[in-house]
C-alpha cells in the first residue's frame, strides 16, 4: 500500500493525536510508516500540519506537493494553506468551523472561513462536515479529532480497517472517555461513508 | 523492541545501544528530545543531566571521556558556539572513551538565530562529522560515531537537521541497556594538560590522521552511490538526499551519490565516483560545504567536471530545501518537463503569528515596565526565550535580541553611551543561569546604570519546560535546594534586588519606577509561574459596565480578549484569570478571577 495523508489544523485541536492514531493503525496492519510534524514556533493557535506517509517507497519525511491522497482538515483556511500538497484526484475532508487567528481582536481581518470554503467547493473534491456542531451534540468539542478521523476513515480513502483504527483510539484514551470517543468515531465514519464524495 | 520514535528518539536509543555512560545537554530546538528520550527508557547506570549551558555540558562529558567512559553531549547549532571554547581545545587534546557532540542544525531557520552549518565547525575544529539522512540512519550512525571516536581518540560531531530530528520512523532497538565498562582515569599531564607545545605536536598528528579517517570514510556504509553511471550525476547529503531519492526513484538512469561524512571528506570514494561524470549537482542545506570539497578535489586532480549548486545559483543560498524545491531543481538540471501541482488563485489564508499565551505573566511584566517608563527615553534589551515575543504589537517591548545572555550586557552598552537614557535587560530564569550571570558581574564591575528584569516563570518554557537550577529538580529525578536568583544577585553586589508579582500591576509599576530612578545596577525579579505548567482554573468575565473602549485589547493584546458583534468578550477556554485586563480597564468592567 502507498498512502500519503496530510492532517492540518490549528494548535489545540488535537491534530497530532489524530496523526499518531493513523500512523499506529497503519503499522498494525503491517505497513512501513513515516511521519513528521511541522509546528513552528507557535503553541496554541498556530498552524499545525502532520504528514503521514505509508509505504516502503516514501523517502521524503514531508509529502511532496501534489501527492497527498487525502487532506484531513480541521479548519478551512488550513486546508487552503496546504492545498498544493493534495493530488489532483485527492480528497479533502474539511471541517467547516472556522477558527479566527488569536490576534483577530487586534488585526480585525474579519476572517470567517467563507472565502476558503467557497474556493474549496469550486476547486477541490471535498467532504464538508460541521465537526464542531456534531461534537457539541456528542457532548464536547474535544472529540473533534476523533470524529474527523472517523469521517476520513468512512470515506474509504485512508485504506486502513475501521476496527484497527478503533482499537488504536481505545488504547490511547482514558477508560471513562472510551465510549464517547467510540461514538464520535463511528458517527464520523457513518457521515464519511454516506456523504461520499461531493465536490 | 520496535519503537516508533522521532529522529531525536532514535539518536537516544542508538546512544543507549552504544552503552553511553553519561549524557549532558542544554535544551534547544530541534535537539531537546534526545535527553528527554534517554530519561524515558531504562537507563540505570547512566548519568543524565541538563547542564547549565552547552559549555558546561561538554566539559563535564570531556572529563568522563578522559576516564574511558562513553559520553554524549546534545545541543542546537547555536549552542555549539557556546561550547566552542572547550570543543576547539578538546580537538587538540583528544579523548579516551567515545565522545559524541550532537549539534542539531536548523535550516530555514525555523526557530534559531542563524543558519550556521555544523559541518563547517567540524572542518574548523578538524574533527569528524556524521550527517544522517533519516531517523533509521541516525540510530545506526550514532553508534558508529562512538566507535570512530574511540578508534581515532577524537571528539566527533553528529549533525542532524530539523527534518531528521523531528521525523518519525520505526526503529528496531535493543531493549536492554548495558553501560560501557571503563578503565577509569589514568593521570598523564603530557596528554591532558594543554600547552602550546602539545598543541603544536598534536596539530601535525591530527592533520595526518584526518587523511586516514578520510580514507576510512571512503568505504563507510552510509557513503553510497546508486542508479546507473551517468554523465550528469547528483551529490546530496542529509535530508536533501531523501528529497532527491524521492524524485529519482522514477529516474534510475541518474547516478545519486550521498556523503554522510562531510569531514574528513571521503576523497577516494568521490574521486572513484566522479570517473566519467561531466556535471555534478550538489544538493545540500545551509552552506555549500560538499560543493566546495568537490571543487577542491577537481582542482587537485585536474578533473574536468562542472560542479553546480549554491555557488552557481542552481540551489538557493539560504533557507530549507524541500521535496518540491529539489524536484524543480532536478527537473531543470536533467531537462525533464515540469510536473508542478500548484493550484491557481487560492485565497490567502489568515496569518497566525506566534504570540505570548493568554495569561502569560511575561505580558504583565512587559506592560508594567512600559507603563512605568512612558515618559522616559528607554532601551529594552531582550533575550532568547518565549519572551522574545514581547516584541510584537501592542507591547513592542523588545528593541534588541542577539544571543543567549546578550540582553544583560547590551543594556550596559546603551547605559555607557547614553547615561540619561533608561536601559533595561529582560532575561528568563533559565537563560539567566545559562549565560546571564557573568554579564551581571560585568555590570557591577564596570558601574553600569541598568535595570535587570528577570522573568522568572520557574521553567525553560520555550523548548518544552525542562527543569533548570532554579527549579530544584534534576534529570536524575532528584530534588535539590533550588539555586536562589535573589541571593545570587545580592552576592554579586547588587544593592537593590526586588521580587514582585507581575500580575499585581500597580505594585509592579511602582517597583519599576523606584528601581529605574536609582543609580547603578538594579534587579527586579518578576515571579509568576508559566501558565502551561500551573493551571489556574480561573477565568475573568466582562460585565455590563463595559463601555467597549477596547483599551484592554489595544494595550495588552491578550488573545483571550475578543469582540463578538462589536462587544468585548473573554474567551473562557483561553483565559487563565490573570486579571491584567481587569487592572487595565478604566471603568472596572472586568470581573476578576472566578473559578471556571
Amino acid at each position: 500500500m502507498h498512502k500519503d495523508i496530510l492532517i492540518c489544523g490549528v494548535g489545540g485541536q488535537g491534530t497530532v493525536l489524530a496523526s499518531k492514531i493513523i500512523a499506529a493503525a497503519a503499522m498494525v496492519e503491517g505497513n512501513t510508516v513515516h511521519s513528521a510534524e511541522t509546528i513552528g514556533m507557535a503553541q496554541r493557535g498556530g498552524p499545525v500540519t502532520s504528514h503521514v506517509r505509508i509505504g516502503d517507497d516514501a523517502y521524503s519525511p514531508l509529502i511532496p506537493h501534489g501527492k497527498a491522497d487525502i487532506i484531513l482538515g480541521f479548519e478551512p483556511a488550513e486546508v487552503v494553506r496546504n492545498i498544493d500538497y493534495l493530488a489532483k484526484d485527492g480528497l479533502a475532508v474539511v471541517n467547516t468551523s472556522a477558527v479566527a487567528p488569536v490576534v483577530e481582536s487586534l488585526l480585525e481581518t474579519g476572517y470567517d472561513g467563507t472565502d476558503m470554503i467557497d474556493y474549496l467547493k469550486a476547486n477541490v473534491r471535498c467532504i464538508f462536515v460541521d465537526g464542531n456542531a456534531a461534537c457539541e451534540k456528542l457532548g464536547s468539542v474535544k472529540f473533534l479529532n476523533i470524529y474527523l478521523l472517523g469521517v476520513a476513515a468512512g470515506s474509504g480513502k485512508l485504506g486502513i480497517d475501521r476496527e484497527t483504527i478503533l482499537a488504536e483510539i481505545e488504547s490511547r484514551v482514558p477508560e471513562k472517555y472510551k465510549e464517547a470517543n467510540r461514538k464520535a468515531f463511528l458517527e464520523g465514519f457513518e457521515t464519511g461513508s454516506t456523504k461520499g464524495v461531493i465536490s | 523492541m520496535k519503537e516508533y520514535v522521532m529522529g531525536n528518539g532514535a539518536i537516544a536509543l542508538g546512544a543507549l545501544a552504544a552503552g553511553v555512560n553519561i549524557a549532558c545537554g542544554y535544551p534547544g530546538t530541534p535537539s531537546s528530545e534526545i535527553i528527554e528520550t534517554l530519561a524515558k527508557y531504562p537507563h540505570e547506570g547512566l548519568h543524565l543531566e541538563w547542564s547549565v549551558n552547552e559549555k558546561a555540558a561538554l566539559e563535564v562529558a570531556a572529563a568522563a571521556s578522559y576516564a574511558g567512559a562513553r559520553a554524549l553531549v546534545t545541543m542546537k547549532q547555536v549552542g555549539l558556539n557556546v561550547a566552542s571554547d572547550p570543543l576547539m581545545s578538546l580537538a587538540y587534546v583528544g579523548v579516551e572513551g567515545g565522545l559524541v557532540v550532537v549539534s542539531a542544525d536548523d535550516p530555514g531557520p525555523i526557530s534559531s538565530q542563524t543558519e550556521q552549518d555544523t559541518r563547517r565547525f567540524a572542518d574548523f575544529a578538524r574533527i569528524p562529522v556524521f550527517d544522517p539522512s533519516s531517523p533509521e540512519e541516525a540510530y545506526q550512525m550514532i553508534q558508529d560515531a562512538f566507535a570512530y571516536s574511540e578508534k581515532y581518540k577524537t571528539p566527533v560531531l553528529f549533525r542532524p537537521t530539523t527534518r531528521v530530528c523531528h521525523g518519525y520512523a520505526s526503529i528496531e532497538a535493543t531493549d536492554t541497556f548495558t553501560p560501557k565498562k571503563y578503565e577509569g582515569f589514568t593521570k598523564d599531564a603530557g596528554r591532558f594538560v594543554i600547552f602550546p607545545k602539545l598543541s603544536y605536536k598534536n596539530h601535525g598528528m591530527i592533520e595526518e590522521r584526518n587523511i586516514r579517517i578520510g580514507e576510512d570514510f571512503s568505504s563507510y556504509t552510509y557513503n553510497t552511490a546508486e542508479g546507473a553511471t551517468s554523465e550528469k550525476a547528483v551529490l546530496a547529503s542529509g535530508i536533501s538526499y531523501m528529497y532527491a531519492k524521492e524524485f529519482l526513484k522514477d529516474h534510475s538512469e541518474v547516478r545519486l551519490l550521498k556523503v554522510a561524512t562531510a569531514y574528513p571528506f571521503p576523497e577516494s570514494f568521490v574521486r572513484r565516483e566522479l570517473a566519467g561524470v561531466k556535471e555534478l549537482l550538489c544538493l545540500e542545506e545551509l552552506s555549500p560545504y560538499l560543493e566546495e570539497q568537490v571543487l577542491k578535489l577537481a582542482g587537485k586532480d585536474g578533473l574536468s567536471v562542472k560542479v553546480l549548486g549554491k555557488l552557481t545559483g542552481h540551489v538557493p543560498a539560504m533557507g530549507e530545501n524541500s521535496a518540491d524545491l529539489v524536484r524543480r531543481i532536478l527537473e531543470d538540471y536533467l531537462g525533464i518537463a515540469g510536473t508542478s501541482s500548484e493550484r491557481e488563485k487560492t485565497p490567502t489564508p489568515p496569518m497566525r503569528p506566534p504570540v505570548l499565551c493568554a495569561g502569560c505573566p511575561h505580558r504583565a511584566s512587559f506592560y508594567a515596565v512600559k507603563k512605568a517608563m512612558e515618559k522616559e527615553r528607554t532601551y529594552y534589551c531582550g533575550d532568547i526565550g518565549c519572551y522574545t515575543l514581547g516584541n510584537a504589537m501592542p507591547l513592542d517591548m523588545v528593541d534588541t535580541c542577539l544571543c543567549m545572555g546578550a540582553g544583560v550586557t547590551m543594556a550596559q552598552g546603551f547605559s555607557h553611551i547614553d547615561p540619561e537614557g533608561k536601559a533595561f535587560a529582560f532575561i528568563g530564569d533559565s537563560t539567566f543561569f545559562a549565560s546571564g550571570l557573568t554579564g551581571v558581574v560585568n555590570a557591577v564591575t564596570n558601574e553600569a546604570d541598568i535595570t535587570i528584569c528577570i522573568l522568572d516563570n520557574r521553567t525553560t518554557a520555550m523548548t518544552g519546560h525542562q527543569p533548570h537550577p532554579g527549579t530544584g529538580r534534576n534529570m536524575m529525578g532528584h530534588q535539590f535546594d533550588p539555586v536562589s536568583i535573589p541571593k545570587i544577585l545580592e552576592g554579586i553586589g547588587i544593592k537593590k534586588v526586588v521580587t514582585v508579582n507581575p500580575l499585581d500591576l500597580s505594585q509592579a509599576i511602582s517597583t519599576v519606577r523606584e528601581c529605574a530612578a536609582l543609580p547603578g545596577v538594579k534587579a527586579i525579579i518578576f515571579k509568576s509561574p508559566c501558565i502551561a505548567i500551573e493551571k489556574s482554573g480561573r477565568t475573568c468575565s466582562v460585565s455590563e459596565k463595559c463601555i467597549n473602549c477596547k483599551k484592554c485589547i489595544r494595550e495588552t493584546g491578550c488573545p483571550a480578549l475578543t469582540t463578538k458583534n462589536g462587544q468585548v468578550t473573554i474567551d473562557a477556554s483561553l483565559c487563565t484569570g490573570c486579571t491584567l485586563c481587569a487592572q487595565v480597564c478604566p471603568v472596572g468592567a472586568i470581573g476578576g478571577a472566578q473559578d471556571a
